[in-house]
């Protein structure tokens, strides 16, 4: 138990966080005023927003346990407990759960119109479920909140989505869920391996056999990849993007995806170290092959949404690329670009839900020419675009740079071969931002259109102010997560004695 | 006052019985029935941390036995307030449906105290043949007769598995010269590498298969489900199957470690329960056939619990049959309440429920998600505890085949809960329910979501339960 920190200022600082959403979508519950249920979903949002701050202003920089730990029992019999803790890894996630949040809230205000209290209900159950994957500390407790954000995940696409929201709906469930399946036999493997006990940070930095963290790995490969999504596990991506109401989409592409590069660093690099090394190549070229088809496919795309989900995918490609050439650069590089990719895609997302409110269509052809109509809207898309391909001064630069450099320290034919990928990402970008900002404006006649209204400035503002702090003064971002990076990557190299023998045997 | 839930079932029986000789008021009926389910109902709890044994040593109680009452008594009360207007059963067979249920649930109950062959036979027989009488009871509407076609598959199905337990019970007593079964167990613990014993054992827990619909014995389930009326149904998808669980712990819990034969056998009709169950559940229309179909899935899971051999193993088992019942009735309580004239519901007519109905369409989607094992509902919680105690004991393999059902079974779940939420409603008609099944539907969600999320009262219950039985 020394991983773990007790903050006694804040003794319970984690689980508000958690319960604070869940205790609002049932107090929702009597909320029969659809007016009054956006003003309390996004009161309840901002409380959550503003401990986290809280939270971050108090989190120690100079240590790589997990802080503000809290620990209760919860089910005796299997010895399963309720332990939450963030550590440098978790807690840039958590604050940019509860600070995408309330914009989502806010995103919904005139977008939804049907059934406003359940889509409320269901995005503070989101919060609190996403929360709690970041936070928990406890594998079953981590399995649970990784299932339960299913059902609401789940209702947000089938009810409020688009025309194919019922098949976009269930292919998400199918494809998350049997994902996940074979970790829940891997996560009762590790516990009766581990002296029955679910104790995360007690699973890691093990001696499993070889054998045994190959098959782990590739149980938590098949989860994580599938969450990410890599290719080729993406395709129920593009679908859940393009049906999912605006703010299902931010949450998706923030959030959602996230979890699973959060998987590969909590889990399968501490728990199957050696495994790791071993299958890395093939993660690695898994996520060039990511990176170059999710910028192609981005390029041929006319439908917005679709296109900004395909970059996800290129996007998420440099995540992975990031953490598995296992250096302090290109993990650094990676934990930051989930950040990064949070920001800029989600703000993308909302940029493309308000256009929608007013035409009514994602086709990139309808939207040709808005710039001269509503310049203030596309000023913000102009630079969320340029953040989005990694322009200098953005913080996607700043992340992708490094992970580049990581690249380049690990292997140059693999860092050459990701450089198209972000030429690519100029290539769609620009091509998007060609038609919208400077097409023409008479096919269609664009000239009833009006600029964005002061909500959703606001809403935009945040995002924008985020873009350019990362990207020029990254580092507070970097000594957030310092540490934690160089505790995991010092405790990895020193679990490799099994992958050195194998790799011996079979060179020899 | 040991023998009081009993006594006063019979009595309700009898009550019920003198009613059905002269003309009743059939609103009344009801009435009387659900108020007659309470007291029994509340007659069980009272008799709760009783013990001893009657009728010389062959019926016992104890707090297995009454655990099990009560959640048999508790059961036939939803069955009785969700199937409360018995829109499908002609009214002037009201009283007689009433007293046959009545009568079969105080065959259950005897059954899950006896502890002597003949007594379990006697008792299941009884439970079993008023059930039998209960599914033609359907009215004839359509001239079909399914209901005929469905009480005659499971009288023939029933007989037959009966016939199988009465053959292993002979050799039970020929092996051991005893009826009582603490005796014939502790005889047949030296013989278990004789084939006899494994033939005798495994005889006699087929008769209980039958009843929990376990492959082999399923094949009775799909066309009594869809042929009986839905009340029917609800009774027969939940209370036997308690105490078909509860014979099969007390009767697995005296096989110790040594059984290797029984435990292939356990294993290969989990898998094959598993397997059967969800992948013929995945293309039904019929929302009846297709609880049906996983119900018998759900089946193979508990035998998970049952052939690790283990205390915990058994309580697993006992705690899965309970959310499986709440779960199970809180679905028959939406088909019952949609269902207007007590017609069978297909899958399409539950389209747009959310609008016609918001609670009832709560409930569904909980009770599914529930089945399906997602968390923090029940299911997920008693599947959880199943993987991981057969995990436990090695089965690896068992475990991983578990998990993809848990893959499987999602879909056909996901597709009901699909057109109830997002799809529009083809008949616009709001659902009402009275306040009385509005109640009884939040308790069952109550139910599902507490026994998910804090399972440690229940697990500390159910493994006592099971420790005044070892």
């Amino acid at each position: 138990m020394d991983q773990l920190l007790i903050n006694p200022d804040y003794p319970h600082i984690l689980s508000s966080l958690i319960f604070l959403p869940l205790a609002g979508a049932l107090l929702m519950l009597f909320i029969r005023n659809e007016f009054f249920a956006r003003f309390w979903a996004l009161g309840i949002t901002t409380l959550t927003a503003i401990l986290s701050v809280q939270l971050v202003s108090a989190f120690d920089t100079t240590t790589s346990k997990f802080q503000f730990v809290e620990q209760y029992n919860w089910i005796d019999s299997l010895n399963i407990q309720y332990v939450i803790g963030v550590d440098g890894i978790s807690i840039l996630l958590v604050m940019l759960t509860t600070m995408i949040m309330p914009l989502c809230v806010l995103a919904s205000w005139s977008y939804i119109k049907t059934r406003v209290q359940p889509f409320m209900i269901c995005l503070l159950i989101m919060e609190t479920a996403m929360l709690g994957v970041f936070m928990a500390l406890d594998f079953v407790l981590f399995y649970i909140l990784w299932e339960a954000m299913l059902i609401p995940m789940y209702l947000l696409i089938g009810i409020w989505g688009g025309p194919r929201r019922i098949y976009a709906s269930i292919k998400f469930f199918l494809y998350t869920l049997a994902g996940s399946i074979l970790l829940l036999v891997g996560i009762i493997w590790l516990y009766k391996t581990n002296n029955y006990s679910f104790f995360i940070p007690d699973m890691m930095w093990q001696e499993y056999s070889l054998t045994a963290q190959i098959y782990l790995f590739l149980a938590f490969f098949l989860a994580f990849a599938i969450k990410v999504p890599m290719f080729p596990f993406h395709t129920w991506l593009p679908a859940a993007h393009v049906e999912a109401p605006t703010a299902g989409s931010v949450i998706l592409a923030s959030v959602l995806l996230k979890m699973g590069t959060y998987g590969f660093l909590r889990f399968a690099l501490p728990i199957t170290p050696e495994a790791t090394t071993l299958l890395m190549p093939y993660v690695l070229w898994l996520s060039i092959a990511g990176i170059i088809y999710g910028g192609f496919t981005a390029l041929a795309q006319q439908d917005m949404k679709k296109l900004i989900a395909y970059s996800s995918v290129g996007h998420m490609g440099f995540v992975t690329l990031g953490i598995f050439v296992l250096n302090i650069e290109g993990l650094e590089g990676a934990i930051l670009q989930m950040v990064n990719h949070g920001i800029t895609t989600g703000a993308l997302f909302l940029c493309v839900g308000m256009i929608y409110e007013r035409t009514h269509s994602r086709d990139l052809r309808s939207a040709t020419g808005v710039g001269k109509y509503m310049p203030v809207y596309v000023t913000f898309l102009t630079f969320f675009a340029l953040s989005s391909f990694g322009f200098p001064g953005t913080n996607s630069f700043v992340g992708e740079f490094m992970i580049l450099a990581g690249t380049f320290k690990h292997s140059v034919p693999l860092a050459l071969a990701a450089i198209p990928g972000a030429v690519l990402a100029a290539a769609y970008m620009l091509r998007m931002l060609q038609k919208i900002v400077w097409g023409g404006t008479d096919n269609p006649d664009q000239s009833w259109l009006k600029d964005l209204n002061l909500r959703e400035i606001i809403i935009l503002c945040p995002f924008l102010f985020f873009v350019f702090w990362i990207g020029l003064g990254p580092q507070p971002f970097i000594d957030l997560m310092h540490i934690s990076v160089v505790n995991l990557l010092e405790q990895f190299h020193t679990h490799q004695g099994q992958a050195v023998a194998a790799a011996e045997f079979i060179l020899h | 006052m040991q023998f009081l839930p009993e006594l006063t079932l019979l009595g309700a029986a009898l009550v019920i019985f003198l009613l059905s000789l002269g003309k009743t008021d059939t609103d009344k009926m009801k009435t009387f029935a659900i108020g007659l389910g309470a007291a029994v109902f509340g007659a069980t709890l009272l008799s709760f941390g009783q013990e001893g044994t009657l009728f010389f040593d062959s019926y016992k109680i104890d707090l297995y036995s009454q655990l099990f009452k009560s959640l048999i008594t508790g059961a036939m009360l939803v069955v009785l307030i969700l199937g409360r207007k018995l829109k499908d059963i002609k009214n002037s067979v009201h009283p007689e449906y009433y007293l046959f249920m009545f009568i079969s649930v105080l065959g259950l109950m005897m059954l899950v105290s006896s502890i002597e062959l003949l007594a379990i036979f006697v008792a299941l027989e009884l439970s079993s043949f008023a059930v039998y009488i209960m599914v033609p009871m359907r009215d004839d509407s359509g001239s079909y007769r399914f209901q005929m076609e469905a009480g005659i598959k499971y009288l023939l199905f029933g007989v037959t598995a009966t016939g199988f337990m009465l053959f292993g019970m002979s050799y039970m007593f020929g092996l051991t010269g005893s009826t009582q079964l603490p005796v014939v167990m502790e005889k047949l613990a030296l013989l278990y590498d004789q084939p006899a014993a494994v033939i005798a054992i495994m005889m006699v827990l087929a008769g209980f298969f039958y009843k929990l619909a376990i492959f082999p014995f399923h094949f009775w389930v799909p066309d009594v489900y869809e042929g009986a009326s839905n009340e029917t149904t609800a009774f027969i998808a939940s209370v036997p199957k308690l105490a078909a669980v509860a014979l099969l712990i007390r009767i697995v819990s005296m096989v110790n470690g040594e059984g290797q034969v029984i435990l292939n056998i356990l294993m290969a009709c989990a898998v094959l329960s598993m397997f059967y169950g969800n992948l013929s559940a995945l293309v039904q229309t019929d929302i009846k056939r297709m609880l049906g179909f996983s119900g018998i899935a759900h089946a193979g899971f508990i035998l998970l619990g049952l052939l690790t051999f283990q205390l915990s193993g058994y309580a697993n088992a006992l705690y899965y049959i309970i959310g499986y019942v709440v779960m199970n009735l809180a679905c028959f309580l939406v088909i019952c309440s949609i269902s207007s004239n007590g017609e069978n519901v297909q899958i399409n007519d539950l389209s747009g429920l959310h609008k016609r109905s918001p609670l009832l369409a709560l409930t569904l989607a909980v009770a599914l998600f529930a089945l399906a094992g997602i968390p923090p509902f029940v299911g997920f919680m008693g599947k959880f505890m199943l993987l991981a105690g057969a995990l436990k004991q090695g089965y690896l393999i068992l475990v991983i085949l578990a998990a993809i059902n848990t893959a499987i079974a999602i879909f056909y779940y996901l597709s009901v809960i699909r057109v109830t939420f997002c799809s529009d409603p083809v008949n616009n008609g709001r659902i009402s329910s009275s306040l009385f099944t509005n109640a009884t539907a939040f308790v069952l969600l109550l139910i599902i979501v507490i026994m998910g999320v804090a399972p440690q009262p229940f697990i500390n219950f159910t493994t006592s339960a099971v420790q005044s039985i070892m």
